[in-house]
């Protein structure tokens, strides 16, 4: 059996932070298991600008972003295998992984760190009626085909969600010589990041459907157009407002899930709004010495937040795997009411350290000119005015080491929005 | 005088933007937390520019494409025109991030540059 002090599942960018930190921390010997064949996770599909605005302080592409963790990692001794797939955790922490050259392996680890990141959902996740034709697939696996494979997947299009991966895709497409005819959002607000709105939407007079759904595909090998019809308040298609629209192709960008089947497997807590584990500060799930962090904890939409969070992610299971993990007396509850949909970390361990803690949270609704408060047993810890909340734009706030000391065992820490 | 509402593109913030134009000419930025808030509004209501990324075709890489990108902004109007140039583009590989793709495309005075290696 092979053994690591640290085994990474997942080297995007989250695997090769956390990896990174752990070796920075003194950890020895550490693995990063990656599926495809090289390091960078989606990273290497998402050509555009945008990335490491906060954490380089310039704005990169993902295959660029990429590069700088990938040349970290190699000038390390941290081992990596690629195009080699994780199959099972077994709770005495043993990974099984194949690939071609090893064959099946067993690999016994001190530490585990999740990295494994998101899938999109697909057709059948929103069951659309209609015939199955060619021409219906994710944004993402018409991102992948666009930037790495060299093919336009499409000369018509009409996206369904207005995701970022949906907006990107319907400028990408456009550059590239397709008409895309409307984006179409379920929700009355988009769920991208405003900037997506403006430069790969409004500079291309692509309209955006808001409160519109696709109601059938129409085709029998390649799609021939799809009906969209406006929805009411309560998400249901209103009789009377379809539109067809003639198109070939139809891309889905309806969502992220955190794609958690090793962890569930291995009887990892679940969070069940963001889909991923239920983790502390340290983000160490209820399985001690098995972390997650990055898109397979709750979807991110920064990757430079995925790699702070990664970084943390690997500095635990670093003191943990040296023998340096304080051991909580108790632990407290954070939880999102009144418009915040969940918090990161959703437990606090109080182990006497004088860090702060940041929470991450998400919005459920579009809020103007609104408070975050957060209370402790009824009184208000910190609070803050924001200009604007939106559920396509996660939040961080940080609490003090002494706003945590009064707390006991089982506590509270309730995040909410005001106004 | 002339009020534009903007969304600054500058950072994923998104911060919104009212800007007073006078003559042609950026009298006053509001709404922004940056200084990069300020210039944004004062390029895009007097000469628009966006960034480009897209890919060129590879002659023996690993992959049919490369992904390329301007090294600065380029202005929104020409932005097709540079997709049509880069379209006939083929590259031999290897080749390294921050190789020069396209010398002064279209004119711009900014080159197209490989985002990844190939």
């Amino acid at each position: 059996m092979l053994k690591y002090d640290l085994v990474v599942v997942g080297g995007g960018p989250a695997g090769m932070a956390a990896a990174l930190k752990a070796k920075e921390c003194g950890v020895e010997r550490i693995l990063i298991c990656e599926r495809d064949e090289t390091l960078g996770g989606i990273l290497e599909q998402c050509i555009h600008t945008g990335f490491g605005l906060h954490y380089f302080g310039e704005e990169l592409s993902g295959p660029e972003y990429a590069a700088r963790f990938i040349d970290e990692v190699e000038k390390t001794d941290i081992d990596v295998k690629v195009n080699t797939m994780v199959l099972d955790i077994t709770t005495n922490n043993v990974v099984i992984a194949i690939n071609k050259q090893d064959g099946l392996m067993e690999i016994s680890a001190t530490a585990i760190v999740l990295a494994m990141g998101c899938r999109e959902r697909p057709r059948g996740a929103i069951s659309i009626p209609g015939t199955r034709p060619a021409g219906v697939m994710t944004a993402g696996t018409a991102q992948r085909f666009a930037n790495i494979e060299g093919y336009l997947p499409g000369k018509e299009v009409v996206i369904l969600g207005s995701g970022d991966i949906g907006l990107i895709m319907a400028r990408r497409m456009t550059l590239e010589g397709a008409k895309v005819k409307a984006v179409c959002e379920l929700m009355p607000y988009s769920g991208g990041l405003t900037r997506n709105i403006v430069q790969c939407l409004e500079d291309f007079d692509i309209p955006l459907k808001l409160s519109h759904t696709v109601t059938e595909i129409k085709g029998k090998d390649r799609v021939e157009g799809i009906t969209i019809s406006k929805v009411d308040g309560n998400l249901k298609p209103i009789p009377g407002t379809e539109e067809y629209i003639p198109c070939d192709t139809l891309m889905l960008s309806v969502g992220l899930l955190p794609e958690n089947e090793l962890s569930r497997a291995v009887g990892i807590k679940l969070d069940k709004v963001t889909g991923g584990a239920v983790v502390d500060q340290y983000r160490e799930t209820n399985h001690e010495g098995i972390f997650a962090c990055g898109n397979v904890l709750h979807v991110h939409d920064l990757v430079d937040f995925v790699t702070q969070e990664a970084q943390t992610a690997g500095e635990g299971a670093a003191n943990y795997i040296l023998g340096k993990k304080e051991y909580p007396e108790f632990r407290v509850h954070t939880k999102g009411i009144n418009g915040v949909r969940y918090v990161v970390p959703q437990r606090i361990s109080i182990d006497g350290s004088e860090e702060p803690v940041k929470l991450y949270f998400r919005v459920g609704q579009v809020y103007t000119n609104a408070a975050v408060k957060v209370t402790r047993n009824g009184n208000v810890i910190y609070a803050k005015k924001k200009r604007k909340l939106a559920p396509g734009e996660m939040e961080n706030i940080v609490i003090k080491p002494e706003d945590l000391q009064e707390f006991s065992e089982g506590d509270y820490l309730f995040i909410e929005v005001e106004g | 005088m002339e009020v534009r509402e903007l969304t600054c593109v500058a950072c994923p913030m998104g911060c919104q933007l009212t800007a007073s134009i006078d003559n042609g000419v950026v009298v006053s930025v509001t709404g922004n937390t940056c200084p990069r808030g300020k210039k944004y509004a004062e390029t895009e209501c007097t000469h628009p520019v966006r960034p480009l990324t897209t890919t060129v075709k590879v002659e023996g890489g690993k992959h049919p494409v490369v992904p390329v990108k301007s090294a600065d902004a380029i202005p929104k109007e020409k932005m097709f025109d540079c997709m049509k140039v880069l379209n006939e583009v083929t590259v031999k590989a290897p080749v390294q991030i921050g190789d020069v793709i396209v010398e002064d495309i279209c004119s711009t005075g900014i080159n197209i540059v490989a985002t990844n290696i190939c």
